[in-house]
Parts: C-alpha cells; structure tokens; sequence
C-alpha cells in the first residue's frame, strides 16, 4: 500500500522535475521539454494505473498553483487556456502507454518505445488536437497542422523513453513495476 | 519553493477558494457562450479593472502571468489576418486572454494550502476507491518535499557525468535519475511503514 503511494508522489514529482530542468539536450543541439517523457515514463515504467494516477497527483498539484508546467506555468489558468486538451490527455496517455506496456511480451525497448508512441503521442494528440480546435475555434485539421510542430521533438522522446525503460530493466528488473 | 500565490494582499486573498472557484467556473463557461466581439471586449475590459483593484504591482504581475499565451496569440492573430476574418480572430483572443486572466486571478489571490484543502475536499467522494484524504495529503507533502531533493541529484548527476566525461550527458542522466526515484520511493514506503503506514 505505502509502496503505491510513494511510487505514484515520487514519479509526480519526476513530472515536475523534468519540466523544471531548462531545456536538456536530449539530443544533439534538440533542446525540449522533458515533460512529456515524464507523461511516457510514468506509464511505461509504473504501468496502467498507477502511472495514471501520478500524472493526475502532479495535474493536482498544477491545479493548486505550484508553476510546475514546462515553462514555469501554473494554476488553475493553464486548464482555460488552448493548450488544455494536452493536459486533459496526459493522464490518459500515461493510462494507454502503461496497459500497452503490460499487455506486451515485447522486450522493454521495443514494448516502451510502442507504448509511448501509441499512448504519449497517439492518444495524447487526439485530446490536444480537439483541446485546440475548441479553444481557438479551427477545424480539427487546422489543429492537427498546429499541433504538428511538437510531433518531431515527441517522436524523439518516445525514442528516449525506450531506452530509459530498457535501461532500468536490465539494472533493477523488479523495479518496472508495468512488468511485474 | 514559489508559488503563484501573489504576495501583495489584496481584498479577494480573504475570500474563501471554494467560492472563488465556483465563481470561476461560472464565469467561463459565460465566456464560452458568449460570441459577440463587444460583449467580450466588456468582459475583458471587466477582467482588466478586477486586476487593477488589486494596484498596480498586483496587475503588472499578472500581465507577466499571462506571457506563456504570445504564441498562440500570434498564430491566431496572423491566421485571421490571411483568413481576413478579424473580428473572429479579435473573439477568440478576447475569450482566452479574459478566461485564463480570471483564472490566473484565482490563483494569485489564493494560498497553495487552501488550494489543496478544496481538492481534498473535492476528492472525498474517492475514499471508496482508496484515494483517502489522508493518504493524498501525504502524496502532496511527498511531491512537494521531493521535487528539490530530485533537482539537487539531478545538477549531481550531471557534475558527476561531467567529471569523467568530455561529452555532454543528454538523456543519459535520465536513467540514474528515474532510478533513484524508484529507490526512494521504496525506501520512503519503508518509512511510512515504520511510523504507522498511509492509513
């Protein structure tokens, strides 16, 4: 029990930290927001729901007024704002990239690579998309074109998040709890 | 670590966050049902003098609040201009600017721990689910406590990096970083554990 709970404050607070650092060189001369690798982290390495629930904690905590988002945002402001759909999808895409995780024998890399895709990005882009179209009043493929500018950086992440993932399985194998 | 609570007091800082809120949500979902581009240009005009009440500083802070939006503001600006719809791009500015205005106004007039206490208060009805006040009071102290614990490993990790390497670490610090997350949580649900569990 305490074990759920501290696993799911610790990776919100991952989210939170990778959001804070100011633009990581996660790859040559690519400097992005960490953020979201957090978002595909949390399912790829805690799983389905307790992914979910960590990246709920840190919204919560968003919410309240801490200006934990990438860029020093916070408070209830970034939920009125165009880019809500992303923040309503963040928790789902956790949710989507840990049941992939879990339903896969895929070896770690392959399975997280996938899972981020499908739920970080995949699914993640259709709440963004729609957020986007509704806040700023454009057809949903005006949006989509918009929302095409992260997709680069987000492709790079999900790579990353992979190999983070297959990483942490080959050093503590008990500790990918989306696999236990 | 800071928050967004503005320290200049003003008159809203003594109102109670739930009924902030509450008159918040009211307030845009008005915004979102409301398209006449004079009508919005009177709420806006009515977020801007809600932040002067609260003099100047209080205002000027809350422009700067308001900066993450330019991006957006361009992109819809230079949309409408070649769409040649400008009244349709002057509405959706106005709406956004005055929604997130009176939002981020929430936020810089309320502490972070009645924040908290309303989402406590909101998330009661989870209890049956096992998200039990108590133990997301402790998931909140937790995430707070540890947010500077991280950062301070992480500048380790990378001086740590650099120490023996002439490269620069990029995503590789990642590793180390998520599992040292995990080894403190093990060992704070230990701690938990030894001084009477999350309840």
């Amino acid at each position: 029990m305490e074990r759920n709970l501290t696993h799911i404050a610790l990776f919100a607070a991952l989210i939170a930290v990778l959001g804070l650092i100011p633009k990581i060189d996660l790859a040559a001369g690519v400097p992005i927001t960490a953020q979201s690798l957090g978002i595909m982290l949390c399912g790829t390495v805690l799983g389905a729901k307790r992914g979910a629930l960590a990246v709920l904690l840190f919204l919560a905590l968003v919410a309240a007024g801490l200006p934990l988002l990438s860029g020093g945002r916070g408070g209830v402001g970034v939920f009125a704002g165009p880019s809500v759909g992303f923040l309503i999808g963040f928790p789902v895409a956790a949710f989507v990239a840990g049941w992939v995780m879990e339903r896969t024998t895929l070896s770690p890399a392959v399975a997280a690579t996938a899972a981020s895709v499908i739920g970080g990005i995949g699914v993640l882009y259709v709440f963004g998309i729609i957020g986007m179209s509704v806040m700023l009043d454009k057809t949903l493929p005006e949006a989509a074109f918009l929302a095409g500018a992260f997709l680069p950086g987000d492709a790079v992440k999900a790579v990353i998040a992979g190999l983070v993932t297959q990483s942490l399985s080959r050093m503590r194998p008990a500790s990918l709890l989306s696999r236990a | 670590m800071l928050t967004l609570t503005s320290p200049v007091e003003t008159w809203a800082h003594g109102l109670p966050a739930g009924a902030k809120l509450a008159a918040l949500a009211i307030a845009t979902t008005s915004l979102f049902l409301l398209d006449a581009p004079l009508t919005l240009a009177a709420a806006l005009g009515a977020t801007v003098l809600l932040y002067l009440t609260g003099g100047a500083r209080f205002a000027l802070a809350g422009l700067r609040l308001l900066r993450p939006l330019w991006p957006f503001v361009v992109i819809v600006g230079l949309w409408h201009l070649w769409t040649r719809d400008l009244s349709g791009g002057a509405v959706i500015l106005m709406r956004m600017v005055a929604a997130v205005g009176l939002a981020n106004f929430v936020t810089m007039t309320t502490r972070l721990s009645d924040m908290l206490a309303v989402i406590e208060r909101l998330a009661r009805p989870l209890s049956r689910f096992g998200v039990a006040p108590r133990r997301l009071a402790i998931a909140f102290a937790l995430v707070i406590r540890f947010i500077p614990v991280m950062l301070d490993r992480l500048d380790e990790i990378g001086a740590s990096w650099r120490a023996r390497s002439p490269h620069r670490p990029r995503w590789r610090v990642l590793v180390p970083a998520t599992l040292a997350a995990l080894d403190d949580a093990d060992r704070t649900a230990e701690a938990l554990r030894a001084r009477g569990g999350a309840g």
